[in-house]
């Protein structure tokens, strides 16, 4: 069976919301919300969602154009000031793809270079990111692997708490932290290595840890024979499709290469 | 009581130096004809406090804003704000970067009369580095320190809704108010504008007093604006113009720049600006977003 990269990082991704119970999934930009939409419709299906607007829906929203007649499945309002109470109380786990991520899980969406004042390249500020890390779980999706992303130092600007002991809030445990899981182009990572340190999970099909460490501008925890990332059911596959009937997938990886480059493109 | 004024009005009694709070959510039910009334005017060293879209990119385009309050700046479907982009990177206005929610509660402390509200969002980031007057505290209930995110007064907020009346009376009828009630609470003077005027009789059905969100002693002025959002959307009125935003986007790109973008469009008046994109009509058959 053939799939894309971009469809195998989907459904690495959703694994990342199997043990959640029942919390809000929020995925920021295409792979990240189908990887929580399919979470939905199959490892855990007790997930909350919203439409990216103001209402929560019992079934995830198919994304683009939808056809005529299309009803979304509203269960409750749930407007933006109301989205802050669900934050804070942690029963939510969204995944985001930040510009930076550094050593300490910390990550950067606001500002590059330059000075504060006047950084080089402004980007879209803090957002909710700085809310989101102390609150609950969180995970990035970065489709281009690379130390331009994994920064060598500290992020040029820390917009959410990672597990950096010299920022630690005094009485606060880097155990309440929770950066679950990083999904790229060429692996998943997880920050399960000894004191935090970011741990290779997977590599995915054709790519070497040695490629990765390559690309990451901090040493990764590499624990014996690292696996291969689990390539995609037909069903996973199935749901994906339904969820993105207008293939928004394939614009999101560079090139939209095959997840497996052994066995052909899916197309 | 009867609260209604023009656009002109309310420009009139701002000040410059004043802090401005600016409802809506960046390309979203923004009160853009009150801010090109702003860019009409003389009115300068605005402090800025806004989920920020158009109105405060064309505002600091326009050299009137000192210093914003932000959490983000974004046309949404165009992620990066062109103007705010070029300001930040020129380094010509000073900051407040916080997060979407602590703004939430800066505006909760500052309408309930409260120095400050504890939060645990901010800790470990370079949000409570770069806001020098953001102070961490001790709980008296624990041994855990905490960010005490202080009061953003407003000396006035701009809003816009769907429709009101006379008095006041201000009815959000799309899917979501944002914080908008708390821009309304946290400012001294409200002012809002509206796509419709009613008569209060309008509110006497309760599906239609459910959609009003703060109580009218909050609101100071009502300005008759139909489509006053545009270019923003005003849901379930009109969508945001996406034509309108990427245009308006070019002229960053280009060197006719915002002064490019106001010969065109700003015009002397509402009605000259609305006549420049099309119309009222036009503006009203805008589709809505689909997320």
């Amino acid at each position: 069976m053939s799939y894309s990269l971009a469809e195998l990082c989907i459904c690495a991704a959703s694994r990342a919301f199997e043990g959640d119970g029942e919390v809000l999934a929020t995925g920021i930009g295409v792979i990240p919300r189908l990887a929580a939409s399919l979470a939905m419709k199959t490892c855990n299906t007790d997930l909350m969602m919203t439409d990216s607007e103001a209402w929560m829906l019992s079934e995830p929203n198919p994304l683009g154009q939808r056809p005529e007649g299309f009803q979304q499945a509203n269960e409750s309002w749930m407007g933006f000031s109301r989205i802050f109470d669900n934050v804070w109380s942690g029963k939510r786990h969204a995944m985001l793809g930040p510009t930076q991520v550094d050593r300490f899980g910390q990550s950067n969406t606001s500002a590059l270079g330059g000075s504060y004042q006047a950084p080089k390249v402004m980007m879209l500020g803090a957002r909710g990111f700085p809310g989101n890390s102390i609150s609950h779980p969180n995970s990035f999706f970065v489709p281009a692997h690379s130390t331009r992303v994994f920064v060598e130092g500290e992020c040029d600007f820390v917009s959410s708490i990672g597990y950096n002991p010299d920022r630690l809030p005094r009485g606060h445990a880097l155990s309440d932290i929770d950066i679950r899981l990083i999904v790229t182009n060429l692996c998943v990572m997880d920050f399960g290595g000894p004191d935090y340190q970011a741990r290779l999970v997977s590599l995915h099909p054709g790519i070497s840890a040695g490629q990765v460490q390559e690309n990451t501008g901090f040493p990764l925890h590499v624990a014996g024979d690292v696996p291969a990332t689990a390539a995609p059911t037909q069903a996973q596959l199935d749901a994906i499709a339904a969820l993105d009937p207008h293939n928004q997938r394939a614009a999101q990886i560079k090139d939209n290469p095959p997840g497996d480059p052994a066995a052909g493109d899916g197309s | 009581m009867d609260k209604q004024m023009t656009a002109t009005d309310v420009v009139g009694q701002l000040e410059n130096g004043m802090t401005l709070g600016i409802g809506g959510w960046g390309p979203r039910r923004k009160p853009m004809a009150l801010v090109r009334e702003i860019l009409r005017s003389d009115l300068k060293d605005l402090t800025l406090v806004a989920y920020g879209g158009a109105d405060v990119g064309m505002l600091c385009a326009a050299g009137k804003v000192k210093k914003l309050v932000f959490a983000f700046v974004s046309l949404d479907f165009i992620p990066l704000e062109p103007f705010f982009r070029q300001a930040r990177q020129a380094g010509s206005i000073e900051v407040s970067e916080l997060d979407e929610g602590m703004m939430l509660l800066g505006l909760r402390a500052a309408a309930w009369g409260l120095p400050f509200i504890p939060t645990g969002v901010g800790l470990g980031t370079d949000i409570v580095k770069v806001n020098a007057d953001l102070k961490l505290v001790d709980s008296p209930y624990d041994d855990k320190e905490w960010v005490a995110v202080p009061a953003l007064k407003l000396d006035a907020s701009l809003i816009h809704v769907d429709r009101a009346d006379a008095r006041g009376v201000c009815q959000i009828a799309g899917p979501d108010h944002y914080m908008d009630d708390m821009f309304a609470r946290a400012a001294d003077k409200t002012y809002v504008s509206c796509d419709e005027l009613v008569d209060s009789a309008f509110f006497n059905d309760p599906a239609q007093a459910r959609q009003v969100h703060w109580e009218r002693a909050a609101t100071a002025g009502v300005v008759h604006l139909p489509g006053g959002a545009h270019p923003s959307s005003c849901n379930p009125l009109y969508g945001f113009d996406v034509a309108h935003f990427k245009e308006y986007a070019g002229f960053a790109r280009d060197a006719a720049g915002f002064a490019g973008y106001l010969d065109k469009y700003l015009g002397a008046s509402e009605s000259d600006y609305q006549t420049a994109v099309g119309g009222l009509d036009a503006i009203r058959q805008l589709p809505l977003p689909v997320y």
